[in-house]
């Protein structure tokens, strides 16, 4: 029998990662020992310390390339600078979530256990500081995420996909107001995701059997020397994707996402679409990239006509909404769309406009998810989109922030989203993918008709009697907005240097 | 064919030429933000910016005129920089770019003018004149690009500028429903132009002007078929073309100063500017000329048929822009020479139509609002002024020498009878009849308006002149459509010939003698328009009157309505109904739900309802299944 002896492990390297699961642990144990009135603000200093070191290490470690413990984990370019991008998310999604100024006692339910309804509910309903689990919970799914982009073999990222959803499906549930329509959509998006799961591990358990490892290195090696059948790999492959593409929100994978989108907490939406996308895209990247490169012809095609699907169904239906939540939903679902369609580049173009595309789109989304927050009325967030009506007129600033953000959304010129598509599309066109190309653009032409509806619709309706009044935000919300919206616009006018940086991280390790 | 495309970079006083677009976009936001605190002056502001903008541009384009090389590029910073993909936020100023800034400018500052007393009595105005000067900004960007992505900006903001100001008035829903259509319609158009771009840097890894046009002549025949056609639906879908022409008589619901600046003077004449500017990538491929040909002798018949129709007196102009730009289009295809006539002709037209426009506001506002030309009449003797410069400008719309449209329009005949071989007589004898209808159509118009019996409805005692701020203008533009044609004949084809190349020394044979075409084109004039007044000089009957199918199909827009509804509308609303069902319920919703309906138990097709998990994991195990055997049969090698 072989000695078994621990892997050689570079601490310095998956040090954020570390800092942060301590940081969550930490957070646990304060839930435990803390008096109840001092638990909010110690988590939430808590929590964004350790995020704020965790990316003082990543900048420290920029220069870092190496595979780390017996080669499960890949600290390299583009994980680097995902981790990167995900920390700043969850920085802004944070704030969000931190935010109290906007409803007494945030937008958490006190204790998700409580029946809704009863008597105990309405009690903590207008009594209850919101639950303070939410900050390790948000911690836990975020270094999971990092791990995820990080994993270099199968297991690993299984592994890192289970540490980032669970947290996420709680988050889900735990609501403040319209506590129903937030348990449905944890339920479902659990039983779904766990659901994609069991395809992933599938698909893991038909790639082992044909490449003996899940090492990412092992694979791509069998995929090019290996003469037996190719069934058990594409097979394999095939279900890997789907359970990726179900996390990235991409047709036909994305039915759980208006569903969720709609009935989560408003911060927790923001955190979702911004860093589960980031996280899901980083593991596909590194899984086409990395492992299955050989392959590139064989599942490019496939994976194109998933990409137009995503875009077709994202666009059109996103015209037929009548709820902000799930307007944004489709289009989240339409730009996983133009992401696969930089993916499926499959060249250091791809890789890096892509990577752009998340950053920049993240920002955007969580700022525009950030004033779906501040319009409210009584009953809490105004959703219905016949309630923005006139919005322009009541508050002109927040009209026109969101304004901003939904141009950006619809790729005008002089915002990120014009920049990003741009990218994609153009790594795609260099690649010689001119179809997905042409659908992209014809979608994107699409997909600006509904958000300028909304923006016509804000400024230039009169305010009805139910036009909803407009929250000042707390300093934390007014903090993640003004970061959105910077980040937007200057990642429109002045996107050089993240270009350049995305250029110079597209360089996986194997 | 043509000779090395090359730009000197600016220096000295034409390095500021940024301030052009810097001026408007800076006012612009100074209204847009200020809010109700710069309700008090910020038409002022407005109107400043743009005058201001006029005399820079001027001196810029008289410094550019002593310069050797005049065409001068200066690249602010590198916009997009991303592997192979690189793109400069640059700006070009060049012969073609100069004139355009001058006519968004001067026409631009007037219109302006035009719009403080115009909009005097909306609350909305300094709102309104924000809006305005981001137009102007974003037209300034679209023409004073070195790149087509720059252009490709500008051409989204001025989209978006014409949207919201469609759509000012949106208490009527027919202004909201004519944005909206503006807006669809010109997507489609802005999907083929950003798709040209793409195949640019597809086959030529750039968009710099001059580093296109030099490429050009190394991409095969057949691609730069596609880009040409592609460049083309977007042009058409700005300008108003066919087969994308429907919007544009619609969006007269906007103000009446929206209709002068953008639907006539300006932005609809962005897709000229587009084709003129791509003139190497038209010149490679004769094909595309034809096509740019035919869609440009197409709605210019298109235009003045439904021009004769129509009631309404924006409407009636609106129709004759289109039929007018048709003029343009016809010109920017014929190649050669006369893409200078087409510019000239787009220059000349910006001058007389503003003024036309800018008289038809007068008068609707001497009218309580009224539209319908029925309803005028005799009009001449209570506003003078808007009279007599609506006059000069109907006169030189018509095409009547010595005035501008004189000058313009007929070059443009004699250029498409200069064609080879048949296809002279086809697209010269339909610019000529063209120039005869629009002699009809708008003697027709300007005779019901203006002179024959009052047929005014009862609300209407007596009429009044527009006050100074907006005469001012209209006389202005006047002294343009008499003086402009003439003077820019033969002085802005050479002008321009940097921009789009030296035909002078190019023998051309007409299949007619020059002097026939000119007599012609005069006769038909004098008949088209001496038959309008021989038919309404006695006014007209009050309400729609039975007529021919022609004339129906006439009013009726040529059906384009009708055929867009059948053939985009009603499709689309089906897929987007069909999509919502498949999400809403999943696979098994659609199977079950064929189930029920073949069962015949509606109350069975209710009880499946929406949103259950079931269904979901039914759509994505199907999607599965079908990703899964995708994968397999490509394996098995039954896809590739």
């Amino acid at each position: 029998m072989e000695d078994l002896s621990l892997p050689k492990i570079d601490y310095a390297a998956i040090a954020p990662m570390l800092i942060l699961f301590g940081v969550a642990c930490v957070g646990v144990l304060f839930e435990a020992v803390l008096p109840k009135v001092a638990r909010r603000s110690t988590q939430l200093v808590l929590a964004l310390l350790g995020l704020v070191a965790a990316l003082v290490v990543i900048v420290w470690q920029a220069d870092t390339r190496v595979l780390t413990a017996g080669g499960a984990v890949a600290i390299d370019g583009p994980t680097l600078f995902l981790q990167g991008a995900i920390i700043v998310l969850g920085i802004m999604a944070l704030l969000l979530i931190g935010d109290r100024a906007l409803e007494h006692g945030g937008a958490f339910v006190a204790q998700a256990a409580v029946t809704v309804g009863s008597e105990a509910d309405r009690r903590q309903a207008v009594k209850e500081q919101g639950a303070t689990e939410v900050y390790p919970l948000s911690v836990f799914a975020i270094a999971g995420m990092l791990l995820f982009v990080a994993a270099n073999d199968l297991l690993t990222m299984f592994v890192a996909l289970e540490v980032f959803s669970l947290p996420l499906y709680l988050l889900c549930a735990l609501a403040r107001r319209r506590r129903l329509l937030s348990q449905e959509a944890a339920l479902k998006y659990f039983l779904l995701g766990a659901y994609a799961s069991a395809f992933f591990l599938f698909g893991v358990a038909l790639v082992y059997g044909f490449a003996g490892g899940v090492e990412f290195g092992t694979i791509h090696d069998s995929v090019t020397e290996s003469t037996q059948s190719t069934v058990l790999l594409y097979a394999g492959l095939a279900m890997i994707a789907i359970g990726l593409l179900f996390k990235a929100a991409a047709a036909p994978f994305h039915v759980w996402t208006p569903d969720v989108y709609q009935g989560a907490p408003t911060p927790i939406t923001g955190l979702m679409a911004a860093c589960t996308k980031v996280a899901a895209f980083g593991g596909l990247l590194r899984v086409l990239y990395v492992g299955f490169d050989g392959v590139a012809w064989d599942y490019t095609p496939i994976l194109g006509v998933v990409a137009v699907l995503t875009m077709l169904i994202g666009a059109v239906l996103a015209v037929t909404q009548t709820d902000i939540k799930r307007l944004l939903a489709y289009s989240s679902i339409a730009n996983a769309g133009y992401l696969l369609v930089g993916v499926l580049a499959l060249s250091k173009d791809g890789l890096s406009s892509t990577m752009f595309y998340l950053v920049a789109y993240g920002f955007t989304v969580i700022a525009a998810f950030g004033v779906v927050t501040l319009v409210r009325d009584a009953d809490g967030e105004a959703t219905h989109l016949s309630r923005w009506a006139g919005l322009g007129r009541r508050s002109p600033l927040y009209a026109g922030i969101f304004t901003f953000i939904l141009l950006a959304f619809a790729g005008i010129p002089l915002t990120s989203g014009f920049i990003a598509k741009f990218a994609v599309f153009g790594a795609a066109l260099d690649a010689g993918e001119v179809w997905l190309v042409v659908f992209g653009v014809i979608t994107s032409m699409l997909l600006a008709f509904p958000y300028l509806r909304v923006v016509v619709m804000m400024w230039l309706s009169e305010p009805g009697e139910s036009t909803p009044t407009v929250s000042i935000p707390g300093g934390l919300t007014a903090a993640a907005l003004v970061i959105g919206v910077v980040a937007t616009l200057v990642l429109g006018v002045a996107p050089a240097p993240l270009l350049d940086l995305t250029t110079s991280a597209a360089d996986f390790v194997r | 064919m043509h000779d090395t495309v090359e730009y000197a970079h600016a220096s000295g006083f034409l390095s500021s030429v940024w301030l052009l677009i810097a001026i408007p976009l800076a006012s612009a936001a100074v209204l847009l933000l200020l809010g109700k605190r710069a309700d008090k002056w910020g038409h002022w502001l407005g109107v400043a910016s743009v005058g201001v903008a006029f005399v820079l541009g001027l001196t810029y384009f008289l410094q550019l005129r002593g310069l050797d090389n005049r065409a001068v590029e200066l690249s602010l910073f590198d916009y997009i920089e991303v592997g192979s993909l690189h793109v400069d936020f640059g700006l070009l100023f060049d012969p073609l770019s100069a004139v355009f800034v001058l006519l968004i400018t001067g026409v631009g500052f007037l219109i302006h003018l035009y719009a403080v007393g115009y909009m005097e009595h909306d609350e909305g105005r300094r709102r309104f004149f924000g809006y305005f000067n981001l137009f102007v900004a974003a037209m300034l960007l679209l023409v004073l690009g070195n790149n087509f992505v720059m252009l490709y900006i500008g051409w989204e903001g001025v989209g978006l500028a014409s949207y919201l100001l469609i759509s000012f008035w949106v208490s009527r829903p027919s202004a909201a429903t004519a944005g909206k259509k503006a807006f669809l319609m010109n997507r489609v158009g802005d999907a083929g132009f950003a798709i040209a771009i793409f195949l640019m840097f597809a086959q030529l890894g750039t968009t710099q002007y001059d580093e296109v046009f030099n490429g050009i002549g190394a991409v095969a025949s057949g691609t730069v078929l596609i880009m040409g056609l592609l460049l083309l639906l977007g042009a058409t879908g700005k300008s108003g073309q066919f087969p994308l022409q429907a919007w544009l008589p619609d969006a007269m619901e906007g103000p009446t100063p929206v209709s002068a600046l953008i639907h006539a003077a300006t932005m609809v004449t962005a897709g000229v500017y587009l084709i003129a500017r791509s003139n190497p990538i038209f010149s490679a491929n004769e094909t595309l000329q034809t096509v740019v040909v035919s869609v440009g002798a197409l709605t210019l018949l298109i235009g003045c048929i439904i021009g004769c129709a129509k009631d309404d007196i924006k409407r009636v102009l609106a129709w004759s822009t289109v039929s007018q730009i048709g003029y343009m289009f016809l010109g920017v295809g014929l190649g050669g020479a006369a893409y200078a006539l087409a510019i000239v002709h787009l220059l000349a037209h910006g001058f007389f139509k503003a003024g036309l426009f800018l008289g038809a506001g007068s008068v609707m506002h001497g009218m309580n609002d009224q539209t319908d030309i029925r309803r005028f009449g005799g009009l001449w003797r209570y506003m003078r002024i808007t009279w007599a410069t609506f006059g000069l400008a109907w006169l030189a719309i018509i095409g009547l020498p010595p005035l501008s449209g004189f000058f313009s329009k007929e070059p443009i005949i004699v250029a498409a009878y200069e064609r080879e071989g048949w296809t002279a007589w086809l697209f010269g004898t339909a610019a000529l009849i063209g120039a005869g209808v629009t002699a009809f159509y708008m003697t027709r118009l300007f005779v019901l308006t203006f002179h024959g019996p009052k047929r005014w409805t009862e609300d209407i005692d007596h009429p009044h002149e527009s006050p100074p701020v907006m005469t001012v203008p209209l006389v202005l533009l006047a002294v343009g459509s008499v003086a402009a044609g003439g003077l820019m004949a033969t002085s802005v084809p050479d002008w321009l010939v940097p921009a789009l190349g030296d035909h002078s020394g190019e023998e051309a044979h007409a299949v007619m003698s020059h002097g026939l075409i000119t007599a012609l084109s005069i006769v038909v004039t004098v008949l088209g328009g001496g038959l309008a007044y021989a038919l309404f000089r006695n006014g007209t009957a009050l309400q729609e009157q039975p007529a021919s199918p022609i004339v129906v199909a006439a009013r009726r827009n040529l059906y384009a309505d009708a055929f867009n509804e059948a053939v985009f509308e009603k499709p689309g609303i089906f897929l987007t109904r069909a999509l919502v069902f498949l999400d809403n319920r999943g696979i098994d919703g659609l199977v079950n739900g064929l189930a029920a309906a073949v069962g015949g138990g509606s109350s069975r097709l209710r009880r499946l309802q929406t949103g259950f998990v079931r269904s979901y994991a039914m759509s994505m195990l199907t999607g599965a299944l079908l990703v899964v055997a995708a994968f397999l049969a490509l394996q098995l090698g039954w896809l590739a």
